[in-house]
């Protein structure tokens, strides 16, 4: 019967076969995973390549825009809307470390690893890590020092802990802040095509900050000119990844405030790496230390040990 | 009620009728006394209950707690895959072990010097706080587990690392010194690795396994820091 057959389901087939056999339907072409994952991957490029929208992100800013439109809908004050910002996995999190750990010119930080999922976790967790490392380093450092000394009584100096909690945690959280209002400021006066969020840039700072760590662990070492050496590429390294993820933002500004800003941004990571080691680690006097001084000083030994 | 039996069976041996077509030929001429106690089992045990927990005497009542919190102790020194700290959770036990670490670590008296160890306030706030941050931590990250029942796993896995503090504390009785130090260390080491053993046994299954990694790093961290406070205690 006609009833019947109209309630029946009709097979349709492939849509491959479709045209073949009804050319007046209409088919729409899904692409392959395949070709998905070769678009993606282009703006990872080859190592290298140096186009502008790689930099720029020019090829999924309008995907990134949805995407965080629609991330992001629930209320601020609900527990869900805060989770938005813990979801990452591990394997994400050790990709975003080595990422700040290996600079390499042509690759943003946060077009290639936070793309849009700025996560919380990271720079947390990172902070609380570096504070710890570098309270009980200092102290470890110290005592070696001062070990043998007739007149030194240790002492757990805990309250380093707060200060040190203090200092970083100011430092991951205030100072993006600060550049965060200063890059709107400039976007308002020059058209900028890059531009970051607030938790993105607290993102790259956090995760910068990791190199600090095993430089922490390494200053135990009661040496200047290690000390001194390990400063010097624990710099460079998060330098070189903070100037790489802001030179996009700001290339398209005055030639001079973009070179302050990047400027300033290194001056204060310098800041901080040197005040800490100034605090945290004395500094190791010369005529403790037993056979590892350089030929100079040996003088200096024989004079006061005579 | 014979009446009414032997009138029904009256009914079925007579020839097929209707269904209760007779029902109401049936009367009741006299007043069936009905009496008796219904009583439910269930309510009346809950109610013996209820009573005796009102009228035992405190020692009873503290014994009970006492004796679940020495259970979860139980637990936590032979860490296996169980789940009753999960189930009855309570946080006398975390409230016993941070009070008597805190009192152990805190500096006897107020030096003319910079007092370098923590005071009472401030390892409390540390266990407390850490505490609560790592659960926070994992709700945020997904976890199913609840807010206090991880405070309580949290909390209770501090014991191996108080047994600790309480053989340092006799070691330093001997006097200072570098075996003495060895020593310290040496046992320091064993109960941290014991407690985050013991945590991750309760913790681990909460979360999944893409996430594992990073919900169980910040207990390795809090664990550790307590560790350092007890190993650099100096009387």
């Amino acid at each position: 019967m006609a009833a019947a057959d109209d309630l029946q389901f009709e097979e349709f087939g492939d849509g491959a076969t479709l045209p073949a056999t009804n050319p007046d339907a209409t088919t729409i072409d899904i692409e392959d995973p395949g070709e998905i994952s070769k678009r993606q991957s282009r703006p990872r490029g080859s190592p290298g390549r140096e186009e502008d929208e790689e930099l720029l992100g020019n090829n999924d800013s309008d995907e990134t825009e949805l995407l965080a439109g629609q991330k992001k809908s629930s209320p601020f004050w609900t527990f869900e809307y805060y989770q938005t910002f813990f979801d990452v996995d591990t394997h994400q999190v050790f990709d975003r470390i080595k990422g700040s750990l290996l600079p390499v010119p042509g690759k943003n930080f946060v077009r290639l690893y936070v793309r849009s999922n700025p996560d919380l976790y990271g720079p947390f967790w990172i902070c609380a890590t570096l504070v710890f490392a570098i309270a009980i380093s200092g102290n470890l450092s110290n005592f070696l020092i001062h070990l043998g000394e007739k007149t030194y009584h240790y002492v757990p100096e805990f309250q380093k802990v707060s200060i040190a909690a203090t200092i970083i945690y100011a430092y991951a959280w205030l100072v993006p802040l600060a550049l965060w209002g200063f890059l709107v400021w400039r976007n308002s006066k020059v058209m900028n095509i890059v531009s970051y969020s607030f938790l993105e840039i607290v993102c790259v700072y956090g995760y910068s900050l990791f190199i600090y760590i095993p430089t922490a662990v390494l200053w135990i070492i009661p040496q200047r000119a290690v000390r001194w050496v390990l400063v010097t590429i624990a710099l460079g390294i998060s330098g070189s990844v903070l100037a790489m993820t802001f030179w996009p933002a700001v290339r398209e500004d005055n030639r001079r405030v973009a070179l302050a800003t990047i400027v300033m941004i290194v001056l204060l990571h310098v800041l901080l790496s040197v005040g800490c080691l100034a605090y945290f680690f004395d500094a190791p006097e010369m005529d403790h230390l037993p056979t590892t001084t350089a030929t100079p000083n040996q003088t200096v030994v024989a004079a006061r040990s005579s | 009620m014979a009446e009414a039996e032997e009138s029904s069976g009256e009914l079925e041996t007579a020839t097929p009728r209707p269904l209760f077509a007779g029902l109401s030929d049936i009367s009741i001429s006299q007043d069936i006394p009905i009496e008796g106690e219904i009583t439910i089992p269930m309510q009346g045990r809950a109610r013996e209950l209820d009573r005796s927990t009102l009228n035992e005497s405190v020692r009873h009542t503290i014994m009970r707690d006492l004796k679940a919190v020495g259970k979860k102790f139980m637990h936590v020194l032979y860490p296996r895959r169980s789940n009753v700290l999960l189930r009855d959770w309570d946080l006398w036990g975390p409230l016993i072990l941070c009070v008597t670490l805190a009192l152990m670590l805190q500096k006897g008296s107020v030096d003319g010097e910079k007092d370098g160890g923590p005071q009472f306030a401030e390892v409390f706030v540390i266990v407390w706080f850490g505490a609560v941050t790592i659960t926070l931590n994992s709700k945020l990250l997904g976890g199913n587990i609840s807010f206090f029942q991880s405070l309580c796993v949290l909390g209770y896995c501090i014991l191996p690392l108080t047994v600790a503090m309480l053989i340092c504390r006799l070691v330093l009785l001997a006097g200072q010194g570098p075996i003495n130090f060895m020593i310290r260390l040496f046992v320091v080491v064993v109960m941290f690795i014991w407690s985050v053993v013991a945590s991750t046994a309760f913790l681990a299954d909460s979360h999944p396994p893409n996430r594992k990694a990073l919900a169980v790093y910040p207990v390795f961290l809090f664990y550790f820091v307590i560790s350092w406070m007890i190993l650099t205690f100096t009387p």
